[in-house]
């Protein structure tokens, strides 16, 4: 009983992380109705930032969030107003077929600098300490801060988003673009600055993926397709509701492993398709289309 | 009176052309070497995948990223009939479109409830989910994969020249059999509504047109065709693994670059762009993961500056056609029209 009770707990922690990948994926395509293929490159990118960061100052990962946090953004802010602001308007081909070759592009790249060796950030003393939830039941430090941080970046997109004056430029782009545009909003910068802070995000998650596993310039599209799997679960354009679906998927997949390491993502995506058969506007649906 | 006219000068010019092309194909055991032969064997099958993914994607807007999915399916039936049934390899290739429409059902009616770009990624977890299952066949040897036994291949024909000479021509009806099946289903009423649903869904739609029920015809029919088309890529290759069938790069990302190359939405398109996708792979491919970023980022370029690619200029600059597709209104001087 024990045992699939930590594996519960194990599957919720991986959960956050994988809410963090989802937050980012939701955000652009709330704005702007981007998907972003390129996402999980991105995130992967962000834990080689990560890694030279650590290698150049000697800093731990976690510190070095404060040079890759504004680091990505930047490159959020640049691939938006340089690159994708060009692609978007009513047909979607442009967008999609861009941010895919954006992929192709960002893995290959990584490969030809980093090599395919696998990688990992090494955290330090966090990484092994671990406290007793109850009898028998254990958790490390890290997942449980990481598990904190994802709660922590969806209350600040959710206060930045109704509560402050950027947050209602998101939304006013959202719901209708020329109009924001006719009331004085330059939605060229709006785009951007959501990129710009999606990526943020980004870097947040692939330095804590870095953190708690190995990773290579391949394993981006994976993080991609787990972000949209915890997208549809929760419902599009519900954060709260990209948590509970990052969780359920995070879940899903300790379990599947705990049955049969063959079985981890394969019941990810099974539960992924069992909610999109029975509740295909997801389980805490806010905005359609 | 008036009447709809098919055909061009250009078009007249287009079809003998194609016509003298596909003869001088269909004899090239007579004037090419066997690496030679090889060489267009793949090229055939990358038009027909690239002309499948753009029928789906160019004409009925459904932007695919998982047709890996049904080209890993078409050469695992391959094997799987092979192994377990005895099938011949040749009667495999063309048993895995029919299991592969069946097949595609079920699949459409989950991920057509994702709509645009969400579509996209549902079709590439479909692919993930064929790959990671393919992978728990242990019959069909697992994660490692597993080789076409020499038994299958050998009965094919009596001596190596001949088996290859045979999967040459199967290669090449294949190919032209997905190019005329587009051309004929671009002809008929559907493919009226289809061009329709290209140019603006939304008025296709409100000339009544279902359009759910069209995607979903092609979802199915590309499935049939693409299978096919695995299946004969695996028979060319002779050994199979989870992640060469369901690889993204191989038959997704090529079979888009070599579209979008070549022109999205016109059936000239895909061949243009494997032709040239070859020149670039014959002469480039030493760089390795350099010249990947170069593909796509010439993909990225061809799409800000010049969305409808090398067969789009030519139209727009020409008004070229190879086949005769297009549809003009003809009005023939009869009295009344003369005294209009």
């Amino acid at each position: 009983m024990t045992e699939w009770l930590n594996v519960v707990v194990q599957g919720v922690l991986t959960g956050g992380l994988y809410a963090m990948f989802a937050v980012g994926l939701s955000l652009i395509f709330g704005v702007m109705r981007l998907v972003n293929i390129a996402h999980g490159d991105l995130i992967v990118l962000a834990a080689y930032v990560s890694l030279m960061v650590t290698q150049a100052l000697g800093v731990d990962p976690l510190t070095s969030l404060v040079l890759v946090v504004p680091i990505m953004a930047l490159v959020g802010y640049a691939l938006q107003r340089g690159l994708l602001n060009f692609t978007l308007g009513e047909d979607l081909l442009p967008p999609l077929l861009v941010t895919f070759g954006l992929s192709v592009i960002i893995q290959n790249g990584l490969l030809e600098l980093f090599t395919a060796d696998s990688r990992k950030l090494q955290a330090g003393a966090i990484e092994v300490l671990t406290a007793q939830l109850m009898p028998g039941v254990w958790v490390g430090y890290l997942p449980l801060v990481q598990f904190a941080v994802a709660i922590l970046v969806i209350a600040a997109l959710q206060v930045l988003f109704y509560k402050t004056a950027l947050g209602r430029a998101f939304r006013a782009t959202s719901d209708d673009q020329p109009v924001a545009q006719l009331m004085g909003l330059n939605t060229r910068h709006v785009f951007a600055l959501a990129m710009a802070l999606s990526l943020a995000v980004v870097a947040i998650a692939g330095v804590f993926l870095a953190v708690r596993s190995n990773f290579d310039p391949a394993i981006g599209p994976a993080r991609l397709i787990f972000g949209f799997e915890a997208v549809i679960i929760g419902g599009l354009g519900n954060m709260w509701g990209t948590l509970a679906g990052g969780v359920i998927l995070g879940v899903a997949q300790a379990i599947g492993a705990e049955l049969d390491p063959g079985w981890q993502l394969l019941a990810g995506h099974i539960a992924f398709l069992v909610i999109l058969a029975l509740r295909p506007q997801g389980l805490f649906p806010k905005v359609s289309g | 009176m008036s009447r709809v006219e098919h055909a061009s000068r250009s078009s007249r010019v287009g079809v003998a052309l194609a016509g003298f092309g596909l003869a001088a194909l269909a004899m090239a055991p007579l004037w090419a070497d066997r690496a030679t032969l090889r060489l267009l064997a793949e090229m055939f099958t990358y038009v027909a995948l690239a002309s499948l993914w753009n029928l789906l994607a160019g004409y009925a807007g459904l932007v695919s990223v998982g047709q890996q999915a049904f080209v890993g399916l078409g050469g695992y039936l391959l094997f799987a009939l092979g192994i377990q049934f005895g099938v011949p390899p040749l009667a495999a290739v063309l048993v895995a479109g029919p299991v592969a429409a069946l097949v595609s059902i079920p699949v459409a009616l989950l991920i057509f409830r994702l709509r645009g770009a969400y579509f996209a990624i549902g079709t590439w977890v479909m692919a993930e989910v064929f790959r990671l299952m393919a992978s728990q066949i242990a019959a069909l040897g697992g994660g490692s994969g597993i080789s076409l036994p020499a038994s299958l291949v050998l009965a094919m024909a009596p001596t190596r020249q001949w088996r290859e000479l045979e999967i040459y021509w199967l290669a090449l009806a294949l190919a032209v059999a997905v190019l005329v099946a587009i051309f004929v289903l671009l002809r008929s009423r559907h493919g009226l509504a289809l061009t329709a649903v290209r140019d603006n869904e939304l008025a296709a739609q409100s000339s009544g047109i279902d359009v759910r029920r069209l995607k979903f015809a092609v979802y199915v029919l590309t499935a049939f065709g693409t299978a096919m088309i695995g299946a004969l890529i695996f028979l060319m290759k002779l050994r199979i693994s989870p992640d060469t069938a369901f690889s993204v790069n191989d038959w997704t990302a090529f079979v888009i670059f070599i579209v979008v190359i070549g022109g999205i939405g016109r059936i000239e398109g895909p061949i243009i762009g494997t032709i040239v996708f070859f020149l670039l792979r014959q002469t480039l491919a030493d760089l390795g993961s350099l010249y990947l970023m170069m593909m796509g980022t010439v993909a990225i370029a061809v799409m800000l500056a010049a969305p409808k690619g090398i067969w789009g200029l030519i139209v727009e600059r020409l008004g070229w056609q190879m086949l005769p597709l297009q549809r003009r209104l003809v009005l023939e001087p009869s009295g009344k029209a003369r005294a209009r």
